[in-house]
């Protein structure tokens, strides 16, 4: 069996034509039509990092395929200026999504110096100029006379610090348009902002099709049984996502339906609460076999795929939420989904269609009740959910979006 | 006057998609007070967004309710009440957008009339105005005849369907849908366009137009096979 990293290695680029396979073979002509009207123009995206994160991994799906359509289409990234992009990242986005912890003031000047260093060594040349989130978002002091500018924001703004916000917000007025994942994460704004769902890329490794031969050598190898219904949490141990309630909701559950609990996350080592958690986490498991917490690094894509696969159903069950894509990851392989009222769960989960969105932990071991004793209901709600996630959320909708932002842009 | 399979239109049938870009208003009501404020205020393209292009952004699973503003007030606000009376609109009964913004108005109007306390959001999430651009979409497929477009209308990208009957009489204000109208002037098939002209997504969405539409196709082409016509 292929590991992810080999599997990455070995498999060939999905052209526009495979996802003929996953959408109406209409919406691919589609596409190309709409393409058409910006065919030659130049897309630039500028991004923090090439290699880590959701950001990262959405544009190494649509760079190619806008390419493919006729846009020029190039991506570049900050220098990270060993290691210190990284971590001023990690510190303007926590105060972007509200974290408690109040940033420094030395942080925002070093925002500042960094991103006028970057500007310095990038080509900032293209009709439209789309930079991703915080760490470039201040590219648009250097902006050339020439070209739209655009902030990309995947973060939920909807409650940031009110300092860091302010003095965002300064830069972000300089764009032409922003584009934000959700309704509620748009913020006042003198410019046009748009709202782009994120999207998942089903013939990617973390969402193609697995043979149930590749499901059961994952899993064994894993060491996850599959003598009994698997319910699934794949979110890193931050209290947030509550992989605490997650364990008191199997609980519950257990005492009508013998199954198993896989709670797949992980906290770095520079995070203190995130290790606190994780330690409370593996010791809630340690007396309880059918409990598997898994840690498993962000390069293990099938891995995560097969394991949604063997699952009966997912939880999500976070208290506050960015978008929360792992979710559409799951109604992709038509598993019902138990989410938290939280972020763009509500937007993924239609209530009693693809899944339940809760609002407690009682309210999460009541569904997974539900759904255990009714398979039928399971069978209903996964088939919805592949549904909706064919219309909403994969990368064929998302590379249309980009196409009609440009179409919009330029005219 | 030659059959329906060798009847041909002298004007084809150009099937027209669509790529719709959300805008975000910046407007948000946390209850059904301020709901009926921004209604009053708000673009008609937002009226419009929340009542007629929701089909395109649910187009297998249409909401519990067909429009945003019922949909909100039952789910996030937990007003049943008021969710199944915006629920039951259909914009098709109502006219032009101004008519039906006159109607949602008063009809949440009167209903907070009724109510000792205005609902509010505890534990869901507010309503956000959005609106949107719609940029048409040539697809390139045009077809004369009828075995022709209910061939081309079963694999289209269901925005065809949304434009040719959604957009057609909600937004460009026409007085049947571009299917019916096709049917009865270029092709001379009154009967047909009839039956075309009275389906609407309102309540179960496009691919149930669709579905239906193909199911009329077949019926016409099948009765020709059977020499009923």
């Amino acid at each position: 069996m292929a590991s992810s990293e080999e599997a990455d290695v070995q498999a060939p680029e999905p052209t526009l034509d495979d996802y003929r396979t996953v959408v109406q073979p209409g919406t691919i002509d589609m596409l190309r039509r709409l393409s058409e009207r910006v065919r030659g123009r130049s897309l630039l995206n500028v991004s923090a990092s090439r290699e880590v994160g959701g950001v990262a991994e959405t544009l190494r799906g649509l760079v190619p395929l806008l390419d493919e359509v006729g846009v020029q289409s190039t991506w570049d990234t900050l220098e990270d200026e060993n290691g210190a992009a990284a971590a001023l990242t990690a510190r303007i986005h926590n105060a972007l999504q509200g974290s408690e912890e109040r940033l420094a003031d030395d942080a925002l000047d070093e925002l500042r110096a960094f991103t006028r260093r970057q500007a310095a060594s990038l080509d900032l040349g293209a009709d439209v100029v789309l930079t991703h989130d915080a760490l470039p978002a201040g590219l648009v002091e250097a902006r050339p006379p020439e070209g739209h500018w655009v902030w990309r924001c995947h973060l939920d703004v909807s409650h940031p610090q009110r300092r860091a916000w302010s003095f965002l917000r300064q830069i972000v007025v300089k764009y032409d348009a922003a584009v934000f994942s959700l309704p509620a994460f748009a913020q006042r704004l003198p410019i046009p902002q748009f709202m782009i769902y994120p999207a998942i890329d089903p013939l990617s490794d973390k969402n193609r099709e697995l043979s149930a031969r590749e499901v059961d050598a994952i899993l064994e190898r894993l060491g996850v049984p599959r003598d009994k219904p698997i319910l699934l949490q794949v979110a890193r141990f931050d209290r947030f996502k509550d992989p605490l309630g997650v364990i008191e909701a199997y609980r519950l559950v257990k005492r009508q339906h013998d199954c198993r609990l896989v709670l797949v996350g992980g906290a770095e080592s520079d995070d203190p609460e995130g290790m606190e958690l994780s330690a409370d986490v593996r010791e809630a498991a340690s007396d309880d076999p059918d409990l598997h917490v898994l840690d498993l690094p962000p390069a293990a894509r099938l891995e995560v795929n097969a394991l949604q696969r063997a699952a009966t159903m997912v939880f999500q069950k976070s208290t506050r939420e960015g978008f929360g894509l792992g979710v559409a990851e799951a109604m992709w392989k038509s598993k019902p989904v138990i989410a938290g009222f939280a972020g763009g769960l509500t937007a993924q989960v239609l209530y009693n269609v693809t899944g339940f969105t809760v609002n407690s932990v009682e309210g999460a071991a009541f569904r997974a009740r539900q759904l255990l004793a009714d398979p039928e209901l399971c069978r209903r709600l996964g088939a919805a959910g592949r549904e909706h996630v064919r219309e909403n959320f994969v990368i064929t909708r998302h590379l249309g979006d980009m196409l009609a932002l440009m179409v919009t842009l330029l005219g | 006057m030659p059959g329906l399979r060798e009847r041909t239109a002298r004007t084809p049938f150009h099937f027209l998609g669509c790529w719709e870009l959300s805008e975000v208003l910046g407007r948000r009501a946390y209850d059904e007070r301020e709901l009926l404020e921004h209604l009053d205020e708000v673009p008609l393209d937002s009226i419009y967004f929340h009542t007629h292009s929701c089909f395109l952004r649910d187009r297998t699973l249409p909401g519990v309710y067909p429009n945003d503003f019922a949909t909100w007030a039952a789910i996030q606000v937990r007003d049943r009440v008021l969710g199944e009376k915006l629920g039951i609109i259909d914009p098709n009964d109502v006219g032009d957008l101004e008519s039906l913004r006159a109607e949602v108005v008063s009809l949440i109007d009167d209903h907070l009339s009724q109510l000792g306390a205005v609902p509010r959001v505890m534990f869901g999430q507010p309503f956000h105005f959005m609106q949107s651009r719609v940029i048409d979409v040539p697809t390139g497929v045009k077809v004369r005849t009828l075995r022709e477009f209910r061939d081309a209308l079963v694999s289209a990208d269901a925005a065809v369907v949304y434009v040719h009957v959604v957009e057609a009489r909600g937004r460009k204000g026409r007085r049947r849908n571009d299917f019916a109208a096709w049917m009865d002037e270029q092709l001379g098939l009154p009967e047909l366009a009839n039956a075309v002209t009275r389906l609407t997504p309102f309540p179960f969405g496009l691919e149930a137009v669709r579905r239906r539409v193909i199911q009329l196709c077949d019926e016409a082409l099948g009765r020709e096979q059977r020499g009923i016509v």
